[in-house]
């Protein structure tokens, strides 16, 4: 134990006294952040519709099928009321609804502006924008080929954006940049330091010490976790003073949840470590398989809904991805772990098999 | 026999179809200065890494400190000090930092932590830079700090793996005091070196030549079975059988 809290220690000082990589942890983040963050647009496709129809007749119907054909949305759900809503939004089940009036046969009948009310997720800005232009083209469409014969025929929709209203791309990103710098922090800095140590020989002189595998990756994992915990809170606390993200769910879930993605990186950054001999190979080593994954397919930047089949599947094995929706769940949603509790347990699994495989590859090179 | 600190027998160590190690057998009494010689390559490092518990043997037997070194390592780690070819103390940490931090790692008390850690700092010289970080002290310090850290816990045995490259003359000197002071108090050293000088200083040496021991014994036995000066030629003249005669420029 004192052993343990001795390494520990001198963990905390090398943390301490290398105050240029310090700083870089936190200019890169914030540097990339604006630079990648605002010049992205992409197109979706398989958009998950939920309709609100409390009086269901021909003309709905007609219209229900009219968007189904588009190729674009597909109907998920079908409901009597307005309220049955809100926990398909919260899961993620539905992305987008469209809601009828009550009179909506009636008025389109009387030749009289039937009202509809077009609902999107907004937690993706940019996504938010596109559904809600292809849910009014796609009625505009309906209008036009549907309905020649009523010339005074008129839809009017009304557009409300769920979750994130003014589709604020800070809103969107923190949550992102949170999974970057924790990223950073965790793998980059583990794998860096454990090579470190391999490089100026202090690592051999650990091994040969009484000092137990599980001793010396825990010297390593527990500082980066307590550092990583207090950059999660600054970010989000700059993100609260700075650019005013809402925080709705429970803080402490959240600092639960990252500590669980932190486990995750530095579970990486240790596999990374134990395969590289040198600083510069692992930070390579990294910045490939670690970093540039969890920028690129996390749906941080790049939605996932615009990606081609293959890379989406690959985004499944990627730990950022799953963090991210946690973290956008519960700061935008604020969804709590009934709805999140698969990608925690996919991160928990993760982090247990990962961890334990980075000490068996910290053994192995002993044999 | 039971008394030897180092006990090998047949050691060997297998890479893939390459050999390391084949079938090394020495013994190492306690107290003794114990010079393991090789040109680069020859096999030393392999051998010193089975017996400090780090690299299990492919086949033999070998007992260090008196425990097995395949099945009893973290005994051996215990009982042993290691002083490794690249320098092995934290150099952004201060010399008391880094005595406490081996301290610690070797399950010293606080207590004995302090009072070791004046006494070394006051035998060393080095009070006045305690507290400075250790890179900024000149090397020939910082290698007899790391020696001295080596030996914080009193281990029965402390390998030294080329200890002294890259320092002068006289540091040289100042750290081979350092371990006959050691073995002195009982300690026994197991040294290797690249320095045939420093091989004249061990009460015994052994000379590994392609992963085998080509002699053994005391620098002056083997000088007269050899029929050489120094044992310089002598180790050319095992190392590199057709260098020798023209005497070239030492490994």
């Amino acid at each position: 134990m004192t052993a343990l809290l001795g390494i520990l220690r001198k963990e905390f000082f090398h943390i301490r006294r290398d105050r240029r990589t310090a700083t870089v942890l936190v200019a890169i983040p914030l540097v990339q952040v604006l630079i990648f963050g605002y010049a992205i647009r992409t197109d979706v496709d398989d958009v998950r519709l939920a309709i609100v129809d409390p009086a269901p007749s021909h003309v709905t119907q007609s219209m229900r099928d009219r968007l189904a054909a588009t190729g674009i949305f597909r109907i998920v759900a079908v409901l009597p009321r307005l309220e049955d809503l809100d926990p398909l939004f919260q899961s993620g089940a539905a992305q987008q609804a469209i809601a009828f009036g009550h009179d909506f046969a009636t008025d389109i009948g009387r030749n009289e502006p039937a009202q509809l009310l077009i609902i999107t997720d907004a937690t993706e800005p940019n996504t938010g924008s596109l559904l809600q232009a292809y849910a009014e083209a796609a009625i505009q469409q309906y209008v036009a080929t549907e309905l020649p014969g009523s010339p005074g025929a008129r839809i009017v929709p009304t557009i409300r954006m769920r979750f994130n209203p003014t589709r604020a791309s800070s809103n969107l990103f923190v949550p992102g940049l949170m999974a970057f710098v924790l990223t950073i922090i965790s793998a980059l800095m583990t794998a860096v330091t454990l090579t470190r140590e391999k490089e100026t020989g202090t690592m051999e002189t650990l091994l040969v010490s009484p000092l137990r595998p599980w001793d010396i990756i825990a010297g390593k994992v527990l500082p980066y976790l307590v550092v990583g915990v207090l950059s999660m809170l600054l970010v989000l606390t700059a993100a609260r003073l700075v650019f005013n993200v809402p925080l709705r769910g429970s803080i402490p879930l959240l600092l639960f949840e990252g500590a669980l993605y932190i486990f995750v990186s530095l579970a990486f950054g240790i596999l990374i470590s134990s395969r590289t001999s040198s600083q510069r190979l692992a930070m390579m080593g990294t910045f490939l398989t670690t970093l540039l994954p969890n920028v690129l397919l996390s749906g941080f930047i790049f939605p996932l809904e615009s990606m081609p089949a293959p890379l989406r599947a690959i985004s499944f094995a990627v730990p950022g991805r799953w963090f991210v929706v946690i973290a956008r769940g519960i700061m935008l949603k604020g969804i709590g772990l009934e709805h999140l509790w698969r990608e925690t347990l996919f991160l928990a699994v993760l982090a247990t098999v990962l961890l334990t495989a980075s000490v068996h590859s910290f053994k192995e090179r002993l044999e | 026999m039971s008394d030897a600190a180092i006990a090998a027998s047949n050691l060997t160590r297998t890479f893939g179809r390459f050999t390391a190690v084949d079938h090394i057998s020495f013994e190492v009494s306690s107290g003794e200065v114990f010079g393991f010689l090789g040109a680069n390559g020859a096999g030393k490092t392999t051998a010193i890494r089975m017996l400090i518990g780090v690299l299990s043997p492919s086949g033999g037997t070998a007992r260090v400190a008196g425990y097995d070194v395949a099945t009893e390592s973290e005994s051996i780690k215990r009982n042993i000090g290691y002083m490794s070819q690249r320098f092995s103390l934290y150099e952004d940490l201060t010399p008391r930092e880094n005595i406490r931090l081996y301290g610690g790692i070797y399950g010293l008390s606080l207590a004995q932590i302090r009072t070791r850690t004046d006494g070394m700092l006051q035998r060393l010289g080095l009070g006045h830079a305690a507290d400075q970080a250790v890179r900024s002290l000149p090397l020939g310090w910082r290698q007899k700090l790391a020696f001295s850290v080596a030996l914080l816990h009193e281990p029965r045995i402390v390998f030294l793996d080329e200890p002294t490259s890259g320092v002068d003359p006289i540091t040289r000197r100042q750290f081979w005091e350092l371990i006959y002071e050691a073995a002195a108090g009982g300690t026994t050293v197991l040294v290797t070196t690249h320095y045939m000088d420093e091989a004249e200083y061990c009460d015994r040496i052994s000379i590994m030549v392609a992963g085998r021991i080509a002699a053994i014994g005391t620098p002056a036995d083997l000088k007269r079975e050899y029929r050489v000066r120094t044992i310089d030629e002598l180790f050319v003249q095992l190392a590199r059988p057709d260098a020798a005669g023209h005497r070239s420029a030492p490994p």
